[in-house]
C-alpha cells in the first residue's frame, strides 16, 4: 500500500506527544489493484420527482485524502447516503474497490466491509460513557453470539486508550457522551470510526460548530489519517479545506461541476456562478 | 475499571436502602409459603390461601413486566402485545390441567369438557400429548417464542419501528383474541379452560400446592432477575439501549440490529409464556381475556411506573400498581380506572423515570 | 335458469360491495381524524376511539333534548346532533393536544400511553354518567326502512345516509385541507415540521387546531354510528385496532390513502365474511397487513421524506 512512513509518523507525532504508532494494513477483501477505493458511476437519485443526484460519477484513490463541497442541497449527504447503503440509488453503480457492488449490501455489512461514516448532525450513544462508545465500535466480531460473551482483551483496551488521546478526550473517558460538548461529541464520533478500522471514511461536515483551535486539531489528525485511511470529506469551511485539501471536488446539483486543487476550482467560472449566483 | 464497574452495578440495581428493601422483601417471599403451610390459620403469622394467590399472582406480573422492560425500556420497542405470550403460555400449560381432570369433569369423559359440549369425539391434533406437564411446558414456552419469532422477523426485517410496531402488536393481540373467542379454535372460547383439578397428581387447591407454585414464582422471578442483570451489562445489554438511543449510529459500526431485536424479543415471549404457565395454577382459570390490548397497555404502565430502563423498576411498579387494583376494586370500583388513566398520564407527563427515577433523584438531593 | 343464477349473482355481488362500502365509509370516519393526527405530530392518539363514543353520546343527549322539549321536531334532532357533536369533540380534542400531548412533543411512545390514559377516564366518566348498559339512539323516521331493489336485497336507508354523510364530510375535509391557510399549514408541518416552523407557520397553534378537527371529524362520526348500532361506553374501543390499520394501510399525510386503505378494508372484511367467518376474515386481513409493509413499509401512499424516517 502507500508509503506510510516517517512523514506520516511524524506528523502523528505532532497531532499529540505520546501516541504509539498503529500502523494498520488494509484488511483483506477490498480489491485496490487499481489504486482507487470508490467508484461511483452515473448514480442518479431522485425524491418524489426531485433529482438529488444527477448521473454522478467520482472516484476516490486509495490513501487519499478527498474534500466535496458545494452549495447547500447539492446532494453531498446525499452520496454518502448512497455509498454507505442508507439510500438506494435510482441507477447507476457504486463499488466498494473493483469487485464490490455496495447495492448488494445493507448498511450493516457495508460497514463491516470497511466504510465508516461520520454524520452531518453528529451521533453517538448518548446515554454510555465516553469510553463505552469506543468499545461499541471497536473493529470485532458483530454477531449477537459474541456480544454475550465479549471481554475486552488488553489489546482492546490499549486501541482505546490510544484513541482518546488521539481524539483529546482521554479525560472524559468515563463522563456520559451525551454530557460532551458539540465539538468533543464530533471527537468522539470521529474517533468512533476510526475504532471500526475501516478503509475508507465519510466525513460529513466534520467540524461544523468547533471552535477554530479544535477545526486545527481536526485538521491535524485528517492529515495523519490520509494516507493509511482513505478519507472523504465534505465541508462549507474554506478555511479548513484550504488546511487539508489535495484534490476538491465541487457538486451542484447532484452532479459533478468542477475537480482539481482549491485554487483551480476557486478560480473556476461555474463554481464561483453555483455559489454566488444564489 | 473496577470503579466503573461498581458504579454501574450500583446505578443498575438501584439505590442501596433499595438493595436492602430488595433482600428483605424476598426473605418474606420464602417465608410466605412456609407461614401458610405451617403456622395456625387462627395465628396472626398465617398466611391465607388468598394472600397467598394474590401475591403469586402479582409475581407472575412482575416477571412479565420485566420482559416487557426488556423490549421497552432497555431496546426502545414498545409493544402492546405482552399480555399475548403471556396468555399463550398459560394456556398451554392450561391444556395439561384440563387433560390432569381426567374422567373428573361433568361430563366425566376422557375429553375436555368444552369438546364433549361441542359435541367433539376427538381430541384435535394439536392437543395431543398436552397430558404430559413436560410438552405442556414446552409449548407455553415454545408458541409464544415462535409467534414472537415470525412476527417479530418480519416486523425488524421491514423495519417497523416506534408506534407503527407498538400498534402492530396490539393487532396481532387483538386478532389473537378474536381467534380463542371462538369456540371452533378448540380452546373452550369465551369461558377458556377453568375448574381444575389436579398438577401431577396433587389437589390444585392442596396448601403445597400452593406453596410450591410460589415458590416456583419466586425462583424464577429471581432468575429472570439474574438473568436479566447479566444480559443487560453485557455487552448486548449495551447494544440493546444503542438501538434505543441510535440506531442507524449502530447500524453504520456495522452491527445488523435485526438479530439483537429478534434475540431480545423472543427471549422476553418466553419468559412471559413461562410466567403465564405459573400464573393458570395459581389463579385457576385462563381466557381470551387476557389477550385484550386493554390488558397488556396494562403491562407498559407497571414498567413505566417502577421506571423502565431498570430490572428493579417493573418489579416494583407491578407489585404497587397490581396491589392498588385489588384495594381498589374493593374499596372504590368506579374509581379503579380514573386512578389508572391518571396515573398513564402522570407517568408520562411528570415521572418519565418512573417511582425509581423518584427514589435516586430523593438520593442525588441528600 | 342460468339467467336467474346470474342475476341472483349480481345481486349478492352489489349486496357485499354495498355492505363492504357500508363499512368502509364507517373505518373511514374513524380514522379518518387519526390519519391527519398521526400525518401532522407523528403520534398515535389512543383515545380517538372514544371521540366517536362522545359524539354518539352527544347525539344521545341532543335526542332526548328533543324528545322532552321539541317533540314535534323529533325528526330533525340529528341534525342538531352534528354541530353539538363536533363542537364538544372538537374542544376535548384541543384541550388534550394543549394540556398532555404537547408536553410529550418528540416522546411518540409516551404520548400513546398518555392517551390510552385519557381514553380509560373518558370511558370510566361516560359510564358514571349515562351508566355502564347501552343507551338507545332511535333513528328519526326518515332513516327508518330501506330501499328495496329485489325482495332479497334491501339497501337500509341509515346505511345509504352513512355513505352519503362521509363524502360529504370527505369533500369538506378535503376543502379545508387543500383550500384554506390552515389547511395549507397542516400540509407544510406534516411535510416538514422544522422547516415550517422556521418560515414561520404557527406549529403550535397548527397542532391545536388539528387535533381539534381529528377529534371533532371522530365525533360526527360518532353521530354516524349511533345511527347503525350499539352506543355504549365501549364503543370506541372496538373500532381502535381497525382504525390503525387502515392508518398503517393507507399511509400518511395524503386523504387518497386513507380512503383507499378504508374502503379496501371494508370491502374485503365483508367478501371474506361468508366463507370464513368475521373473525378468520379479520385476521387474515391482519396478516397480510403485516405482509403488505413488508414491501411498502410507508404504505398504499407514501409521502417520501425525511421526515418520515
Ligand atoms: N429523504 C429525502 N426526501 C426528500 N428530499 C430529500 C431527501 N433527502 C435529501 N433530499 C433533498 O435532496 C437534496 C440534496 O440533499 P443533501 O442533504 O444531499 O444536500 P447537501 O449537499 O448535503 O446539503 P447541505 O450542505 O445542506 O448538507 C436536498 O434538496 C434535499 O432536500
Ligand atoms: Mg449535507
Amino acid at each position: 500500500m502507500m508509503p506510510v512512513t516517517t512523514s506520516q509518523a511524524l506528523q502523528r507525532e505532532s497531532w499529540d506527544g505520546d501516541t504509539p504508532a498503529s500502523g494498520r494494513l488494509l484488511q483483506p477483501g477490498v480489491d485496490v489493484t487499481h489504486g482507487q477505493i470508490l467508484y461511483l458511476d452515473d448514480i442518479s437519485v431522485s425524491f418524489d420527482g426531485f433529482r438529488a443526484l444527477n448521473r454522478l460519477s467520482l472516484s476516490i484513490g486509495v490513501g487519499e485524502l478527498r474534500c466535496i463541497i458545494g452549495p447547500n442541497g447539492a446532494g453531498k449527504t446525499t452520496m454518502m447516503d448512497v455509498i454507505t447503503g442508507k439510500t438506494r440509488a435510482d441507477s447507476g453503480s457504486a463499488f466498494f474497490g473493483q469487485t464490490i457492488n455496495l447495492a448488494q449490501h445493507s448498511e450493516a455489512e457495508i460497514a463491516q466491509l470497511g466504510i465508516g461514516r461520520k454524520f452531518q448532525k453528529p451521533t453517538v450513544f448518548e446515554a454510555m460513557t465516553v469510553q463505552e462508545n469506543l468499545e461499541l465500535a471497536l473493529a470485532g466480531p458483530r454477531s449477537v453470539w459474541a456480544s454475550l460473551r465479549a471481554r475486552l482483551s488488553g489489546q482492546q483496551r490499549d486501541r482505546i486508550d490510544e484513541l482518546l488521546t488521539l481524539i483529546r478526550l482521554g479525560e472524559q473517558r468515563a463522563r456520559q457522551a451525551g454530557l460532551l460538548s458539540h465539538g468533543q461529541k464530533q471527537w468522539l464520533e470521529i474517533g468512533m470510526l476510526l475504532a471500526q478500522e475501516p478503509q475508507l471514511l465519510l466525513l460529513d461536515e466534520p467540524v461544523a460548530g468547533m471552535t477554530d483551535a479544535e477545526t486545527e486539531k481536526t485538521a491535524e489528525l485528517l492529515l495523519t489519517l490520509k494516507g493509511r485511511h482513505s478519507l472523504m470529506v465534505v465541508e462549507h469551511d474554506m478555511d479548513f479545506i484550504a488546511s487539508i485539501a489535495g484534490k476538491v471536488t465541487v457538486l451542484a446539483e447532484g452532479a459533478v461541476l468542477a475537480e482539481g486543487s482549491l485554487q483551480q476550482v476557486q478560480a473556476d467560472e461555474r463554481v464561483i456562478e453555483v455559489y454566488l449566483g444564489r | 475499571m473496577q470503579t466503573a464497574l461498581s458504579l454501574r452495578l450500583a446505578t443498575r440495581l438501584g439505590p442501596q436502602p433499595l438493595k436492602l428493601a430488595g433482600g428483605a422483601a424476598l426473605a418474606v417471599l420464602l417465608a410466605m409459603p412456609a407461614l401458610h403451610l405451617w403456622t395456625d390459620p387462627a395465628s396472626s403469622l398465617h398466611v391465607s390461601a388468598y394472600t397467598l394467590t394474590l401475591v403469586g399472582k402479582i409475581l407472575c406480573y412482575a416477571i412479565v413486566a420485566l420482559a416487557m422492560d426488556l423490549v421497552w425500556g432497555y431496546t426502545g420497542l414498545l409493544s402492546l402485545g405482552h399480555g399475548l405470550f403471556f396468555a399463550l403460555g398459560g394456556y398451554g400449560m392450561g391444556m395439561y390441567l384440563m387433560r390432569a381432570i381426567g374422567h373428573d369433569g361433568n361430563y366425566q369423559s376422557d375429553l375436555p369438557d368444552f369438546m364433549v359440549f361441542l359435541d367433539w369425539k376427538t381430541l384435535p391434533w394439536f392437543w395431543q400429548g398436552s397430558e404430559h406437564l413436560a410438552w405442556a411446558l414446552c409449548l407455553a414456552v415454545g408458541v409464544p417464542g415462535l409467534l414472537a419469532l415470525v412476527f417479530g422477523w418480519l416486523a425488524f426485517r421491514s423495519r417497523i419501528k416506534g408506534v407503527y410496531f407498538s400498534i402492530m402488536t396490539q393487532a396481532l393481540t387483538y386478532a389473537a383474541m378474536l381467534l380463542f373467542f371462538r369456540n371452533e379454535t378448540g380452546f373452550g372460547g369465551n369461558n377458556g379452560f377453568t375448574d381444575f383439578k389436579r398438577i401431577l397428581g396433587y389437589g390444585i387447591a392442596a396448601p403445597g400446592t400452593r406453596a410450591t407454585l410460589f415458590l416456583l414464582t419466586v425462583l424464577l422471578l429471581v432468575a429472570a432477575l439474574a438473568a436479566g442483570f447479566w444480559l443487560v451489562n453485557s455487552k448486548f445489554g449495551r447494544i440493546l439501549t444503542a438501538i434505543r438511543d441510535a440506531e442507524s449510529r449502530l447500524m453504520f459500526c456495522g452491527y445488523n440490529p435485526l438479530y439483537y431485536k429478534l434475540f431480545i424479543w423472543v427471549a422476553s415471549a418466553m419468559l412471559c409464556g413461562l410466567a403465564g404457565a405459573l400464573y393458570v395454577p395459581q389463579v385457576g382459570i385462563i381466557n381470551p381475556g387476557e389477550m385484550s390490548p386493554a390488558n397488556s397497555i396494562e403491562i407498559a404502565i407497571w414498567v413505566a411506573v417502577g421506571g423502565r430502563g431498570s430490572l428493579i423498576g417493573p418489579v416494583l411498579g407491578a407489585g404497587f400498581i397490581n396491589a392498588a387494583k385489588s384495594w381498589f376494586t374493593v374499596a372504590f370500583p368506579e374509581y379503579w380506572l380514573f386512578f389508572l388513566g391518571g396515573l398513564f398520564i402522570a407517568t408520562t407527563l411528570f415521572l418519565p423515570r418512573g417511582l425509581l427515577g423518584l427514589l435516586r433523584r430523593h438520593k442525588e438531593k441528600a | 335458469m342460468a339467467d336467474i343464477k346470474s342475476s341472483q349473482w349480481r345481486y349478492n355481488m352489489l349486496g357485499y360491495a354495498f355492505s363492504g362500502i357500508s363499512l368502509g365509509s364507517v373505518l373511514l370516519l374513524a380514522a379518518l381524524g387519526l390519519a391527519i393526527t398521526y400525518g401532522l405530530l407523528g403520534v398515535i392518539n389512543m383515545a380517538h376511539g372514544e371521540m366517536l363514543m362522545i359524539g354518539a353520546y352527544a347525539s344521545y343527549v341532543v335526542q332526548n333534548l328533543f324528545r322532552s322539549w321539541w317533540p314535534g321536531a323529533f325528526d330533525a334532532y340529528l341534525l342538531a346532533a352534528l354541530p353539538v357533536a363536533f363542537a364538544v369533540t372538537f374542544v376535548i380534542g384541543m384541550a388534550l393536544e394543549r394540556l398532555i400531548i404537547r408536553h410529550l412533543y418528540g416522546r411518540p411512545l409516551e404520548t400513546l400511553l398518555a392517551t390510552w390514559g385519557i381514553s380509560l377516564m373518558l370511558i370510566q366518566a361516560v359510564r358514571m354518567l349515562f351508566g355502564a348498559q347501552n343507551v338507545e339512539v332511535a333513528n328519526p323516521s326518515w332513516l327508518s326502512g330501506g330501499w328495496e331493489i329485489t325482495p332479497a336485497l334491501t339497501l337500509p336507508y341509515n346505511r345509504l345516509a352513512i355513505i352519503a354523510f362521509v363524502a360529504g364530510v370527505l369533500v369538506l375535509t378535503w376543502l379545508l385541507l387543500n383550500k384554506t391557510r390552515l389547511g395549507l399549514f397542516v400540509r407544510a408541518v406534516t411535510q416538514n415540521r422544522r422547516m415550517a416552523d422556521s418560515v414561520g407557520v404557527p406549529t403550535g397553534k397548527v397542532d391545536m387546531l388539528a387535533f381539534g378537527l381529528g377529534s371533532g371529524i371522530a365525533g360526527l362520526g360518532g353521530v354516524a354510528l349511533s345511527q347503525i348500532g350499539n352506543v355504549g361506553p365501549e364503543l370506541g374501543q372496538g373500532y381502535i385496532v381497525d382504525s390503525f390499520m387502515v392508518v398503517v394501510l393507507g399511509g400518511v399525510g395524503q386523504l387518497a390513502g386513507t380512503v383507499t386503505g378504508a374502503m379496501g378494508l371494508g370491502i374485503v372484511n365483508k367478501i371474506l365474511e361468508p366463507s370464513l367467518g368475521a373473525v378468520l376474515g379479520k385476521i387474515l386481513i391482519l396478516g397480510f397487513i403485516i405482509l403488505f409493509i413488508q414491501k411498502r413499509p410507508q404504505g398504499l401512499f407514501a409521502l417520501k421524506g425525511r421526515v418520515l424516517d
